[in-house]
């Protein structure tokens, strides 16, 4: 993904454009016709029900999947530091290497171009981020499963992304672990970078959520501030959602 | 059984003292296997990790082949060495028929494929589970590929042992191209077939025991390397 985004730095009017996009794999339309823009400020949520298409949505976000069709766009998004990654991806099962937790911070920034002499800080400082530094030397796939998810989390910031894009972060997590999840993720915007959720928790998501993308079946029903979507869902299948209810089409 | 219990104590005896003769045949085949074993594991992983990351016409057709060639009749792939090394043969010049360098040769074919087989499978796993990873981060292929030989670096030593299992204990290849010359190309497989046949059981005997120590040994270096590599994983 480096080297995608734009050198200027206007981070304020930044957005990720998605217009009429269509995915089909195998001859399925996965993703139809999505169109939406997501802002720079705030946390958007992405959430719907199980298979609807929210892990597709953020995987054609980082470019990890093509539009069969559409284009998605990015506008002023560029990395907070030139020399990083422009996205981040944190996936439900962390994917750790098999190494220590130091090794698995290093091994990214060894790979986007940091100069070796600034990356022991910023392991360092990583680790202190994410409550793992006296893990440091432990193997990473012998952390517990809030560790992991703590230590992808603080793998995926240390490159200061311009988007943070993360899949079900705390679908298997205690509520402690949860609090420090979402601690990082608030440091993360805080510092600047644009913070995308995919979740199933609805109490997550009005927690923290400044807006809101609701997918069902591969549409997406709704775009709107948090607020405003919990108040009026805008569809049935999205009110059915919220209500824990399973909707069937008519 | 008076006769297999005295050969017994004769091998022991001979194990006890040493037996120059003994001695230069189990070093011969530990010197033979172990070339063999080195390269063929610098071969056959670079084989599968290549076969993991890359994609091209024809791979899947590769992988059946290398897949074919890890059930290699031992015989057959002596036959073909004997062939290129012979004199009238392409590599005849070189003059390496009957020569260590030739069991080598014969024993790197054998195990290349069976090194590169069982790596590619290993390291598939591996890359499976680090796909989305490599991709988000942009990684080019030569890095991939350093990262899955690293990260499974203790599935791979387990299959370099299993490859070693198998050069040392291989017969018929480095019989047809060592020529089981005495103080030469003899070593521990192609001595015990020639000293039953002469009916010198107790050397034969003697050389059976090291071999199968020499087996067991690599067994429970599998079982630690694999301990090793699953460790006490955290239960949360």
């Amino acid at each position: 993904m480096q080297g995608d985004c734009e050198t200027s730095m206007v981070k304020a009017d930044g957005c990720i454009e998605f217009k009429n996009v269509d995915l089909s794999i195998d001859g399925k339309l996965l993703i139809d016709n999505a169109s939406c823009q997501i802002f720079h400020q705030g946390k958007t949520l992405i959430i719907g029900a199980n298979g609807a298409g929210k892990s597709l949505f953020l995987r054609l976000i980082a470019g990890l999947l093509i539009p069969s069709s559409g284009e998605i766009s990015l506008d002023h998004f560029t990395p907070l530091k030139n020399d990083r990654y422009c996205f981040s991806l944190v996936f439900q099962k962390p994917v750790l290497l098999r190494r220590s937790t130091f090794e698995n911070i290093t091994y990214v920034l060894r790979h986007s171009g940091v100069d070796k002499s600034a990356i022991d800080d910023l392991v360092i400082g990583a680790l202190k981020a994410a409550r793992l530094e006296h893990r440091a030397q432990t193997p990473a796939h012998n952390l517990s499963g809030g560790e992991q998810q703590r230590l992808a989390l603080a793998r995926a910031l240390v490159t200061a992304p311009c988007v943070l894009l993360l899949d079900e972060p705390t679908a298997s997590l205690d509520p402690a672990s949860t609090s420090i999840v979402e601690d990082m993720m608030s440091k993360a915007e805080a510092d600047g970078m644009k913070v995308i959720l995919v979740t199933h928790d609805i109490k997550q998501a009005k927690r923290i959520a400044d807006d809101i993308i609701f997918i069902h079946e591969g549409k997406i029903l709704a775009h709107s501030g948090a607020k405003e979507f919990f108040k009026n869902p805008g569809s049935p299948q999205a009110q059915a959602y919220l209500d824990g209810k399973v909707f069937i089409d008519e | 059984m008076g006769e297999i219990g005295q050969a017994f104590s004769i091998a022991l005896n001979l194990l006890w003292n040493l037996d120059n003769d003994l001695i230069a045949i189990v070093s011969l085949s530990l010197k033979v296997s172990i070339f063999a074993v080195v390269f063929s594991c610098f071969l056959g992983f670079t084989i599968g990790a290549g076969l993991t990351v890359y994609r091209f016409p024809g791979r899947k057709v590769f992988i059946i082949f290398l897949n074919s060639m890890m059930g290699l009749p031992p015989v057959v792939v002596g036959l073909m060495i004997y062939l290129l090394l012979s004199r009238s043969g392409p590599l005849g010049v070189l003059g390496l028929l009957y020569t260590p360098t030739a069991m080598i040769i014969a024993q790197i074919t054998l195990i290349t494929p069976l090194v590169a087989a069982l790596s590619l499978q290993t390291l598939q796993g591996l890359y499976g589970e680090y796909n989305e990873f490599f991709r988000s981060l942009n990684l080019p292929s030569t890095t991939k590929m350093r990262t899955i030989l690293w990260d499974g670096r203790f599935d791979l030593i387990t299959i370099g042992l299993a490859g070693f299992g198998r050069a040392i204990s291989e017969v018929g290849a480095v019989m047809i191209v060592g020529g089981n010359i005495n103080h030469l190309t003899r070593i521990m497989t192609t001595a015990i077939a020639l000293e039953t046949s002469k009916g010198t059981l107790a050397f034969a005997l003697a050389l059976g025991i090291i071999l199968i120590s020499i087996s067991i040994l690599i067994n429970a270096s599998v079982m630690i390397v694999r301990s090793l590599t699953k460790g006490p994983r955290h239960a949360g």
